[in-house]
């Protein structure tokens, strides 16, 4: 129940988008038409769902202060945490690069629609979003890192196709000429956000 | 969005002023300004916008890292690798900001924590990445110090208009480190205090952000002609 109600969270109380704006580089380039939007929605959830759980382990692990003691008791005063940006956005890196090699063998037409920014999820900001989120609350156990990661994927993926159906749809409408585009993708996502903010405070 | 390679055939004695050297300082903030027109490092934009005193210290964090990032990979460009280049670029980014971070700790512990992860996420700011791929990878160092310089002051007016608005709206007032909260309206035109004017709390909230920079870019669109798209 604890899982199902972090996942939900993740999705719609604390969405990357419409919460705290995370990946809107991506969400704005790729949104032109759903299929893409979907293809790449779908890397985020699969990079969200495998970084964040590696992430964790090398948090509790290796950087947090103490973390090291199953090495031998006297690291018990070492504290590497600064050092988790490097870490983190290493281990994204290397993450996003296999991601690549999967889609490019498997899904030929995928790559070639998602171009260039299938490298650039390594830069997307809701990736190592996740991973700083999940240090700064502090989870208490992997499992439930993970279903962060997931929810907060599914939550990506739910945004950036919404807008993506209604870029296509919007494209016959009769908008004034200098907020065509990427102005009323703002203003829509402002919008959209709004609505979301319904879902504000729920517990389950 | 606008990608430009000079080549490297320019005449020798080139001064770091001359006029297409200013071009880089000056076009960054309107034709192509980073957030609105090549829409890069959209996310800490809007997500740090509420005060206009965190809008100042993330712009010069980016501003500094900018600096950096562009010199330092301008000056490694002929021996990176160009298959492991992202890999680089994002070492040299993820280094100074936690140059950036541990200074914040250090010497405004309040700032720092209400940044939270956003400094973190500097290293994976649309713009230092898309500067580097584009520009500092094809440059000299001086040239693209230049480069980094106009596109951080491009980046930074924008995050300072939404925030000015954002908080002028939304607080009526705007806070100062060290003078404190400046009002603009006299208390007794407050609600509360039986007026008639009252705080548009929905400002401070999320949302309102993009509709600021949505607003901004119909503004500057309407103003350069040349900038609006298809469709």
């Amino acid at each position: 129940m604890e899982y199902l109600s972090l996942f939900v969270k993740g999705i719609f109380v604390e969405n990357m988008i419409f919460a705290y704006f995370l990946g809107m580089c991506s969400y704005l380039a790729v949104s032109k038409t759903v299929k893409t939007a979907v293809g790449l929605g779908f890397a985020v959830i699969f990079v969200l769902g495998i970084t964040v759980p590696i992430n964790y382990l090398l948090e509790n692990f290796v950087l947090k202060e103490g973390a090291l003691t199953w090495l031998s008791p006297e690291y018990a005063t070492v504290d590497l945490s600064f050092l988790s940006f490097i870490m983190f956005i290493a281990v994204i890196a290397s993450m996003v690069q296999l991601v690549e090699m999967i889609v490019e063998k498997f899904a030929p037409a995928l790559y070639g629609a998602l171009g260039i920014f299938l490298p650039l999820i390594a830069v997307n900001c809701s990736i190592l979003g996740g991973a700083l989120f999940m240090q700064e609350r502090q989870y208490p156990s992997i499992g439930e890192a993970t279903v962060f990661g997931l929810g907060s994927g599914v939550g990506w993926l739910l945004a950036i196709v919404a807008i993506a159906a209604i870029r296509e749809k919007i494209r016959y409408s009769n908008i004034p000429a200098p907020l065509k585009g990427l102005g009323i993708t703002f203003i829509l996502t402002g919008l959209m956000g709004m609505a979301f903010m319904a879902f504000m405070g729920i517990e389950i | 969005m606008s990608t430009e390679t000079i080549t490297a055939v320019e005449p020798k004695r080139e001064s770091l002023f001359s006029k297409k050297n200013r071009k880089l300082l000056t076009d960054p903030l309107d034709d192509s300004n980073p957030i609105t027109v090549q829409v890069l490092g959209i996310c800490s934009a809007l997500a740090i916008t509420v005060q206009v005193q965190q809008a100042v210290i993330m712009s010069l964090a980016v501003l500094f890292v900018m600096i950096g990032g562009n010199v330092i990979v301008s000056m490694m460009r002929n021996i990176i690798p160009d298959r492991i280049r992202i890999i680089v670029q994002l070492v040299v980014i993820a280094s100074l900001v936690i140059i950036v971070d541990e200074v914040l700790k250090a010497f405004s512990p309040d700032i720092s924590e209400k940044l939270s992860v956003f400094v973190g996420l500097i290293i994976t700011n649309c713009i230092i990445m898309g500067r580097l791929e584009a520009f500092a990878l094809g440059n000299k160092p001086g040239p693209a110090m230049l480069d980094a310089v106009g596109n951080a002051m491009g980046y930074a007016w924008i995050l300072l208009a939404v925030a000015l608005v954002r908080e002028v709206f939304g607080s009526g007032a705007i806070s100062f480190p060290g003078v404190g909260q400046v009002k603009f309206l006299p208390e007794s035109w407050f609600m509360a205090n039986g007026g008639f004017y009252e705080n548009n709390n929905l400002m401070i909230l999320p949302p309102m952000a993009l509709i600021t920079v949505g607003i901004i870019i119909w503004i500057q669109r309407s103003r350069n002609r040349s900038l609006i798209e298809e469709n």
